[in-house]
């Protein structure tokens, strides 16, 4: 029996499923509301290979990326100096848990004075509220790095900066790594609401929002879908890479 | 080898061994509101094991963390050889290996740190730590990373970390006490062996009294604080010792007078 347990993920997805086509058949929901599993992986499979879908995939991630990389560039810097005085942390703390704290889609019309309508705006802001994330996340990395193992390296004679890079650096990384899972996360989530309102013409959040309107029920749940699994798979990337670079993470 | 088992000693090399190592004076140490220390003075031999043992919070570790430095001292002086720490070369190992070691480098590259540090060439390096491999007759695998390995295993990753710089002094703060009794017994044996094999003036800490005298040419027993000299009890059985030692008359005695002033200084409350 527990060579069969690596599959029980599969129960839940088809179990889903079988649900979904009961839920049809008995007509429980308005059949307009909610299409067929088959028509609805019909149309993600035709969006995504050649159609509006796999564009609008496309620019999501693209924007995900760029305000993830953006975020990571300026917080993880940040977040060392921050996290190597904790004075200076603390100094800030009530600031960052400010705005980590406040809805990142209420800066939306502040950003779009900023920056205007189109990319900008949606990147800035997706970067800003990821950038909290992972600028909280690194700052305690780095304070809660174990007093032993910068004592050891003390006692090795290693300097101060010698250790923040040798073991302060390296002690924050697992921390690190679920700053920036949470922030790819929150990044995609803004970029999608941000596509769906702010004058967009592309991007999976437009794509879901188009859909509605037209009531394309299908196209409008295989984008869902497609957002979900954008979603999953950026949280898988970010756990494997993580598995191969910190490999005594949790060990 | 040594010094002191040389067959005719010369006249430095007698005044050396008569010499102490270290030299602690008017040592004063307090926290918060304990006074640990008040104006200590001590005298350290040379090349010899001492355990320290004491009740609980009479400043065991505290007493070697000041001599490594590892916590600053409030007044006093202390010294080795006549230098201070700071022209010595001497090694450390915690009590808690498991958050001493770099889980990020494998076991030899945990070895070979203190040496990188000292700016070693990579082949000069692999060179001391395959020597010391050899000399303490270690057989596990270093190209594994050190959660990979056992409690025990770990724990003499760390021990060897502190030898390769081929110190002159060894502190040891509970080293064996995250371990399970098997592993314990093991790791007496293993660290009887580094002593017999590089002969460095090493301070233990124990909690273990059995432990502390089996291991020990002196046993240093402190009082509540603020911390005096109890007592410092000699234990002259021959090394190898095994576990025949632990019941010869000798121990037996010995760790029963070590006993007997523990108990004195505990009620002493």
């Amino acid at each position: 029996m527990k060579r069969l347990d690596p599959y029980l993920p599969i129960i839940g997805v088809v179990g889903l499923i079988a649900l979904w086509y009961i839920a049809v058949w008995l007509k429980l929901v308005d059949p307009v509301l909610l299409p067929l599993p088959t028509d609805t992986f019909h149309a993600m499979w035709t969006g995504m290979t050649g159609g509006r879908l796999g564009r609008d995939f496309l620019y999501t991630v693209e924007r995900t990326t760029a305000a993830t990389v953006i975020a990571a560039v300026i917080a993880i810097p940040l977040g060392i100096v921050l996290g190597a005085s904790e004075r200076l942390y603390r100094s800030v703390e009530f600031v960052i848990d400010f705005f980590r704290s406040t809805p990142a889609s209420a800066m939306f019309p502040l950003f779009l004075v900023l920056f205007g309508v189109g990319d900008r705006t949606k990147i800035s802001v997706a970067a800003f509220g990821a950038a909290l994330v992972i600028l909280f996340n690194v700052a305690y990395g780095v304070m809660n790095a174990r007093k032993t193992r910068l004592l050891a390296a003390k006692v090795m004679g290693a300097s101060r900066l010698r250790t923040l890079f040798d073991v302060t650096l390296l002690e924050s990384l697992p921390q690190t790594f679920v700053g920036l899972r949470n922030g790819v996360s929150l990044a995609l989530v803004i970029v999608v609401v941000a596509e769906m309102f702010i004058g967009s013409t592309d991007g999976l959040g437009n794509r879901v929002f188009e859909a509605q309107q037209l009531f394309q029920m299908p196209d409008m749940y295989a984008a869902i879908f497609a957002a979900g699994a954008l979603g999953y798979g950026l949280n898988l990337l970010f756990l494997l890479v993580e598995r191969r670079f910190v490999h005594w993470s949790g060990k | 080898m040594l010094t002191r088992s040389a067959p005719n000693p010369t006249s430095k090399e007698a005044a050396d061994a008569a010499r102490p190592h270290v030299t602690i004076r008017s040592l004063s140490k307090r926290f918060a509101s304990a006074v640990v220390y008040d104006s200590f003075d001590l005298d350290l031999p040379r090349g010899k094991l001492i355990s320290i043992f004491g009740p609980n919070g009479c400043g065991k570790s505290t007493l070697i963390n000041l001599i490594a430095g590892l916590i600053p001292r409030d007044a006093g002086e202390i010294l080795f050889d006549g230098k201070p720490l700071s022209d010595i070369k001497f090694g450390y190992v915690f009590q808690n290996y498991r958050e001493a070691l770099f889980p990020w480098l494998r076991s030899f590259e945990n070895i070979e740190y203190p040496l990188k540090l000292m700016k070693m060439p990579a082949a000069e390096r692999r060179l001391r730590v395959e020597r010391l491999v050899e000399r303490l007759g270690v057989a596990i695998d270093l190209s594994k990373y050190p959660y990979e390995l056992s409690g025990g295993q770990q724990q003499l990753i760390s021990i060897m970390r502190a030898l390769v710089v081929d110190p002159e002094i060894l502190f040891l703060d509970e080293p064996f006490s995250a371990l399970d009794y098997e592993m314990t017994l093991f790791m007496r044996e293993q660290l009887q062996r580094v002593f017999l094999e590089t002969g460095t003036t090493t301070l233990l800490v124990s909690h273990d009294l059995e432990e502390a005298v089996f291991l020990a040419d002196y046993v240093l027993l402190l009082s509540r604080h603020p911390a005096r000299v109890a007592d410092y009890v000699p234990f002259a059985a021959p090394r190898p010792r095994s576990d025949a030692t632990l019941s010869n008359s000798d121990f037996v005695a010995t760790k029963a007078h070590c006993l007997e002033v523990f108990q004195r200084e505990v009620r002493r409350a």
